[in-house]
C-alpha cells in the first residue's frame, strides 16, 4: 500500500487526488454534497426527466401486459429484437463497475477508490434495467419464477442444458454480489453520514443502514475480510456473467452466432460499454459537483485507456469473425458477412465499425484522452456503437438464416423503443437519486490515498 | 448523542438470524398451500344436482364402471351416462323419491343433467382414457376408493408431478388388465401373490416390469416428453 500510494502519488501522470486535502476535509467534501449541499435545480429537472421517462416505460410494460409482446416489432424469424439487444448492452455496461471494484482492488490499483463507488451504483442500476427485458420478454412475465429450479407441482426442473437458464443464474448472482459488495462497501460512509447528519430521520435511516458501525479495530478487521472475500467472488462473475450471456448466442446453431470467439469478445465488449458509460457519469458529475480534486485527469486517462484496449479487442472479435467467415468455407458463414456487409442493415453495420472502431482510435492522443469533452463524446459514440453490435448480432444473424423462404426484417415499434428510452431514464433517475441521498465517492478509501495515510516505520 | 436503545443490537442481530427462518417457513408454506386441498380440491366433494353415491351404486350394488362410463376402454372420455342410463332401474324404483326429481325431469324434457366435474384436467393437457386402461393402469389408482366415496371427489391432486410420478415409473402401478375395474384390487404382497400368466408374482415391481413387457407400455423418455400430453 505504501509503495503504491508512494508510486501513485509521485509519478509524472496527474494525481489520483489533488494536493491540500486533510483526513478532515476529504470527509467534509464528499459528505457536504448529501448533506450540506440544497438541493439544486438542476437536480430536480434531471430527475424529473429520467422519472418521466421511467413513467413513461411503466406505461409501455404496462400495455404489454395487457396486449402481449404482439406489440413490439418481434416476430418470425427475428423472435429476438430489442429486449435481447438491450439487456444484453445494460449488463453489459454494468462490467465495468464490478472490474473497477472487485478487479482493480486486488490488482492494488489505488486508483480505483475516487471512482469504484458510483461505477458500482450504475453496475447495480444497469443490470436492474437489464433485468426487465427477459422479464418481459417471457411473454408471460407472471410465470418467469419458472425459469428458477424449485420444488414445483409440476414435477419439473428448468431445462438445465438451456444457457437460457444458465443466464437466469448468471445475472441472478451478478445482481446479489454486486448488491452485497456496494452494501458493505458503503457502511463505513453511512456511518459518517449518521455522525454527521443534523436531521433525526437522516440519522435514524443511516444508522439503521451502517447496521451499527462504530469504527473499532474489530469492525475494521471483519470489514476488510468481507470485502476482500466479496471482491474474490465478484472477480470471476466480471468473466463469466458476458460468456454466459455470450452463450445465449454461441450455443445456438444460427451462423453468426455459432462460434467460439464470442465469450472472450463479449466480456471485452461489456467493458468497453462499460467504461464508457462510467466516463459519460463521471464528467458531468465531477464538473457539477466540483469534485475535479478527486476526479482527476488520471481516473479519465486510465478509463480511456482501458477503453482502447478492450475496445481493440472487440475490433480483433470482428476481423476474427470477417475471418471465419471465408477460412470455415461454410456457405452461411459466408453469406452472414455479405449479409452484414450488403444487407439491407449493412448501413448500421458500417455505423457500429466507425463508432467501435474507428472513432476510438483517436484515444491515442493523449490529449483527446485527457479532454473530458473529448471523452464525453467519445464515450457516446462507444456506447451506440456497442449498442449497434448487439443489433446486429441479434437482428442480422436471425434475419436470414439457412432457408430463404424463411427470411425476414425486423422494425421496432414505438412499444419497442418507449421501453428503451425508458429504462435509460430510469437507469439516469435512479444515478441522481444516488448522488443525492449516498456518499457518491467512498470516503474512507478516498482517505487512505491521502499523504498522510501513509504509514512510517 | 445515542438515537438507538442499547436494545436494538439484540434486536437487529434476532432479525437478521430468524430472517432466514423465517423466510424458509414461508417457502414452505407455499409449498404445502399449493399441493393442498384448498388449491387442489382432493377429497372435497363438490355440490350436485343430484347427490349420486358410487359407493352405493358401485359396492352396494356392484354396479361396474362400464355400466355408465361406457366410452373409457376405447375413447379419451369415460363418458358421462345420458339420463336414460338412470332410467333404465329407477324408471322401476325409487320411482317416487324427491331426491331423484331432477332426473326424472331431465328425462322428461330431455334436457341432460349438468353435473359438476369433479376430475377436471387442464384444457391444455390432452388425456386419453382408453390407452391408460388398456396398459393396466387401475381405474382406482388415479381415482381412488370410487367404491366409497357417497360423494364424488377427486382422489388426487391433478397436478402434473402427480402425473409424472407414475408416467417416469409406470412398474409401481400397472396391474393386470382384467384387474383394471376391480375395485378391491390389491397390489401383489408376500402373503397375497397377483397371478399373472401362471406365475405368482408377491412383488409390484417385478409384476410392474413384466407387465411393461407384455402391454409394450412405452419406456419413460417417450412417455415423459412434453407433447405426450400438451400437444
Amino acid at each position: 500500500m505504501d509503495e503504491q500510494t508512494k508510486s501513485v502519488t509521485s509519478s509524472k501522470q496527474a494525481p489520483v487526488i489533488e494536493p491540500g486535502y486533510t483526513f478532515a476535509t476529504v470527509t467534509d467534501k464528499i459528505s457536504a454534497i448529501v448533506l450540506q449541499r440544497p438541493t439544486s435545480n438542476g437536480w430536480f429537472v434531471g430527475f424529473g426527466i429520467g422519472f418521466l421517462l421511467t413513467m413513461m416505460m411503466l406505461f409501455a410494460i404496462g400495455y404489454l401486459f395487457v396486449r402481449g409482446t404482439g406489440i413490439w416489432g418481434v416476430t418470425i424469424p427475428i423472435g429476438w429484437g430489442f429486449a435481447i439487444v438491450n439487456f444484453v448492452w445494460w449488463i453489459g455496461i454494468g462490467h465495468a463497475g464490478t472490474l473497477i471494484s472487485a478487479i482493480l482492488l486486488l490488482l492494488r490499483q489505488s486508483w480505483r477508490n475516487s471512482i469504484n463507488r458510483f461505477a458500482e451504483a450504475m453496475t447495480l442500476f444497469a443490470v436492474s434495467c437489464a433485468g426487465i427485458f427477459p422479464l418481459i420478454h417471457v411473454g408471460r412475465p407472471w410465470l418467469a419464477y419458472w425459469l428458477f429450479p424449485y420444488p414445483n407441482t409440476m414435477g419439473v426442473w428448468p431445462q438445465f442444458r438451456s444457457p437460457l437458464v444458465w443466464d437466469v443464474f448468471a445475472v441472478s448472482t451478478y445482481f446479489t454480489i454486486s448488491l452485497l459488495f456496494w452494501f458493505i462497501g458503503l457502511i463505513p460512509d453511512l456511518a459518517t453520514l449518521r455522525d454527521r447528519s443534523d436531521n433525526r430521520w437522516a440519522k435514524i435511516i443511516y444508522g439503521i443502514l451502517a447496521m451499527g458501525w462504530r469504527g473499532s479495530a474489530r469492525h475494521w478487521h471483519r470489514y476488510e475480510t468481507a470485502y476482500l472475500l466479496l471482491a474474490g467472488l465478484a472477480t470471476p462473475l466480471v468473466l463469466s456473467v458476458h460468456t454466459v450471456v455470450s452463450f445465449d448466442f454461441a450455443v445456438g446453431i444460427v451462423p453468426g452466432w455459432h462460434t467460439t470467439i464470442f465469450p472472450p469478445y463479449f466480456v471485452a465488449g461489456a467493458i468497453y460499454s462499460g467504461f464508457a458509460m462510467v466516463l459519460m457519469l463521471a464528467i458531468p458529475i465531477r464538473k457539477l459537483y466540483g469534485l475535479e480534486d478527486f476526479i482527476t485527469e488520471r481516473h479519465l486517462e486510465n478509463s480511456a485507456k482501458v477503453m482502447l484496449a478492450t475496445g481493440l479487442i472487440v475490433a480483433y472479435g470482428y476481423v476474427i469473425e470477417a475471418f471465419m467467415g471465408w477460412y470455415s468455407g461454410n456457405r452461411y458463414d459466408a453469406f452472414t458477412l455479405w449479409n452484414r456487409l450488403h444487407g439491407p442493415y449493412a448501413f448500421f453495420y458500417y455505423m457500429l465499425l466507425a463508432c467501435n472502431i474507428v472513432i476510438p482510435q483517436v484515444l491515442w492522443s493523449k490529449k483527446l484522452r485527457t479532454s473530458p469533452v473529448w471523452l464525453f463524446f467519445i464515450s457516446g459514440v462507444v456506447l451506440v456503437g456497442m449498442w449497434l453490435e448487439r443489433f446486429i448480432i441479434v437482428v442480422v444473424s436471425l434475419q436470414r438464416d439457412f432457408l430463404n423462404s424463411s427470411w425476414g426484417m425486423y422494425y421496432p415499434t414505438r412499444w419497442d423503443w418507449m421501453t428503451y428510452i425508458g429504462t435509460i431514464g430510469m437507469f439516469l433517475a435512479a444515478i441522481f437519486l444516488f448522488v443525492r441521498i449516498l456518499p457518491m465517492i467512498s470516503i474512507f478509501e478516498m482517505r487512505t490515498l491521502l499523504p498522510e495515510a501513509e504509514v512510517k516505520e | 448523542m445515542q438515537i438507538f436503545h442499547r436494545s436494538t443490537n439484540t434486536i437487529s442481530r434476532a432479525t437478521i438470524y430468524g430472517a432466514v427462518f423465517v423466510v424458509a417457513a414461508l417457502f414452505w408454506a407455499a409449498a404445502n398451500i399449493q399441493r393442498s386441498p384448498y388449491v387442489t380440491y382432493a377429497g372435497v366433494a363438490r355440490p350436485q344436482p343430484v347427490p349420486f353415491s358410487h359407493q352405493h351404486h358401485v359396492a352396494g350394488l356392484g354396479i361396474d364402471c362400464r355400466y355408465c362410463h361406457t366410452s373409457v376402454e376405447t375413447s379419451s372420455f369415460a363418458g358421462i351416462p345420458p339420463t336414460k342410463t338412470c332410467m333404465n332401474c329407477h324408471s322401476q324404483i325409487w320411482t317416487n323419491a324427491a331426491l331423484l326429481e331432477p332426473v326424472r325431469e331431465s328425462y322428461r324434457s330431455g334436457k341432460s343433467l349438468v353435473w359438476t366435474r369433479v376430475n377436471d384436467l387442464p384444457d391444455f393437457v390432452y388425456f386419453n382414457h382408453s390407452i391408460h386402461i388398456n396398459k393396466g393402469v387401475g381405474c382406482n389408482t388415479c381415482h381412488g376408493p370410487v367404491d366409497r366415496m357417497p360423494l364424488m371427489y377427486n382422489y388426487a391432486s391433478l397436478q402434473m408431478e402427480w402425473c409424472l410420478d407414475c408416467h417416469r415409473a409406470p412398474d409401481k402401478y400397472l396391474r393386470p388388465r382384467d384387474q383394471v375395474f376391480n375395485m378391491r384390487y390389491e397390489p401383489p404382497a408376500s402373503d397375497k401373490p397377483v397371478r399373472l400368466d401362471g406365475k405368482d408374482y408377491t412383488d409390484q415391481l417385478a409384476l410392474g416390469a413384466d407387465l411393461i413387457q407384455k402391454y409394450k407400455v412405452r419406456n419413460p423418455m417417450d412417455i415423459t416428453t412434453c407433447s405426450t400430453c400438451h400437444r
